[in-house]
């Protein structure tokens, strides 16, 4: 919790404090009603059967799953390996001096900025198979997913260089560097330390970018669940359980990247760059 | 090229649908991350607890495995919602975590003074939000909000993995019927492009329009 948040409101008087009490009954209330509605039909729909659980405890399905889980690992693992040093690239284009070079990395940026990943896959998967261009399965998924999110990685890595004290530059040229140990002894160091908690989190959206191996048939996850129900008929269970592995890897990646910035906290002479917060979330 | 031509009112609904969707997904978002946002930053101590257990769990959700569990799920359960509309649930539901953190953002980056100044007057926590804290928030919101709608925009797409006949599901149909392709993938690809960029254009005149001179 911030200052600002903690400064909304008064110390609450026995009044207020009543109204509090009051209104933490009824929300409690209200949530718990909720959640038993929600329960109550699953269970009356049979959901809730102890069988159509205990089966992801066995070996066979904990396999599909963690199959599943191997292949989401990978895909996102070889997408951050390729869309980090591109989106590095792409940035230090897009803050040359040179006219073309800028123009090529802003276009670059913009197009893949605005078009959605999926479209972009259908391309690679039905469309440009027709012109010989026939990727194995895993590069159709990779290869989109490493062209939309270099350019918002880019974007990250120029906010960092940008979010530098002009000073920084001007004291490198002043000690006579040249503009590229100006970048790679002075500025980068620094841009990267201020950005590594945004770029921590781009981990999560890569991960959620890997689920479209759906669409492409690439076994991660969503695509195993899917072999799973096909035989099992236990969709609720296995896509509830799958969502909770999404949800607990990106959590765990949310905390790195909070404790990662808390850790490095926030210099003097640079302001604060941009937050996950003004990242489109865009799977 | 007449592939397109061809099928111009096929597409142009699809864009339609597309449109739809994000404006419906948008407006929700807005609604609900608003009131979680309220929630997050409230004296309320399990509606606190809930905003944040929603935004964390909405915010690392994948959307496509939040529209499979709606439009695949929900009817296993007995519930059943139109294809549109859980779409437009979907995107509203994992759109609203995002809408709620730049909420807070604003929020945030409003000095601590201004909100002890308007308590030190006696505002209570609703007018302190209502008349000091949120209009001067919201300028620092409108990229991040603008970020949001382009971000509903975009993964509005996803909807087509599931068969909701917008704009990319009707581009990927053409494509099984017709031969070239690919001018409706560039079709498809022009329109979103168009959308995105007037949607930064119209954020970056409003934010323009707001900041303060000093």
């Amino acid at each position: 919790m911030s200052t600002a948040t903690r400064v909304l409101f008064d110390a609450p008087g026995p009044r207020a404090r009543r109204r509090t009490t009051i209104l933490t009954v009824v929300s409690v209330i209200l949530v718990l009603v909720v959640i038993g509605l929600a329960l109550a039909q699953l269970g009356r729909a049979g959901q809730l059967e102890s069988y159509r659980w205990s089966a992801f405890t066995t070996a066979p399905y904990l396999k599909v799953i963690g199959n599943g889980l191997l292949g989401t690992l990978k895909a996102t693992g070889m997408s951050a390996l390729l869309a980090f040093p591109l989106g590095g690239l792409l940035a230090l284009m897009r803050l040359s001096a040179r006219r073309p070079v800028r123009w090529l990395a802003t276009g670059y940026i913009e197009l893949f900025r605005s078009i959605p990943l999926l479209l972009l896959i259908y391309a690679f998967l039905l469309a440009l198979p027709r012109y010989h261009v026939n990727l194995p399965i895993f590069w159709k998924l990779v290869v989109p997913i490493v062209l939309v999110s270099s350019a918002v990685i880019a974007e990250v890595f120029r906010a960092g260089v940008r979010a530098l004290d002009r000073g920084q530059t001007e004291a490198a040229q002043a000690i006579g560097l040249r503009y590229w140990q100006s970048l790679r002894l002075v500025v980068l160091p620094q841009a990267i330390r201020l950005v590594l908690p945004t770029l921590i989190a781009q981990l999560v959206t890569l991960l959620k970018e890997s689920t479209l191996g759906y669409a492409v048939s690439y076994p991660e996850l969503m695509k195993q669940g899917d072999f799973l129900t096909a035989r099992t008929h236990l969709l609720i269970q296995t896509y509830v359980i799958i969502a909770v592995v999404y949800v607990l890897i990106n959590f765990l990646l949310g905390q790195i990247a909070a404790a990662v910035d808390r850790r490095l906290g926030r210099r003097p002479g640079s302001r604060a760059p941009a937050t996950d917060a003004g990242m489109a979330p865009t799977a | 090229m007449h592939v397109i031509t061809d099928n111009l009112g096929f597409l142009l609904q699809g864009v339609l649908v597309t449109l739809e969707l994000t404006v419906l997904g948008y407006v929700g978002a807005l609604v609900l991350g608003t009131l979680m946002a309220v929630f997050r930053v409230g004296p309320i101590p399990p509606l606190r607890v809930l905003g944040t257990v929603y935004v964390e769990f909405f915010r690392n959700i994948p959307l496509l495995s939040l529209l499979v569990l709606v439009i695949f799920g929900l009817p296993d359960a007995g519930v059943t919602i139109g294809l549109f509309a859980s779409g437009a649930i979907c995107l509203a539901l994992s759109a609203s975590a995002f809408v709620c953190e730049a909420m807070r953002g604003g929020i945030n980056s409003v000095s601590v003074g201004q909100a002890e100044a308007a308590r030190a007057i006696g505002l209570s926590f609703t007018q302190v939000l209502r008349f000091v804290i949120l209009p001067q928030a919201f300028r620092t919101m409108v990229q991040p909000l603008v970020n949001v709608f382009i971000g509903v925009l975009l993964s509005s797409a996803l909807a087509a993995a599931v068969g909701v006949p917008e704009l990319t599901n009707r581009t990927e149909q053409l494509n099984l019927q017709y031969a070239e392709a690919v001018v409706c993938f560039v079709f498809a690809g022009v329109v979103y492009l168009a959308v995105a960029l007037a949607a930064g254009a119209v954020g970056g005149r409003l934010e323009h329009r707001m900041a303060i001179r000093r």
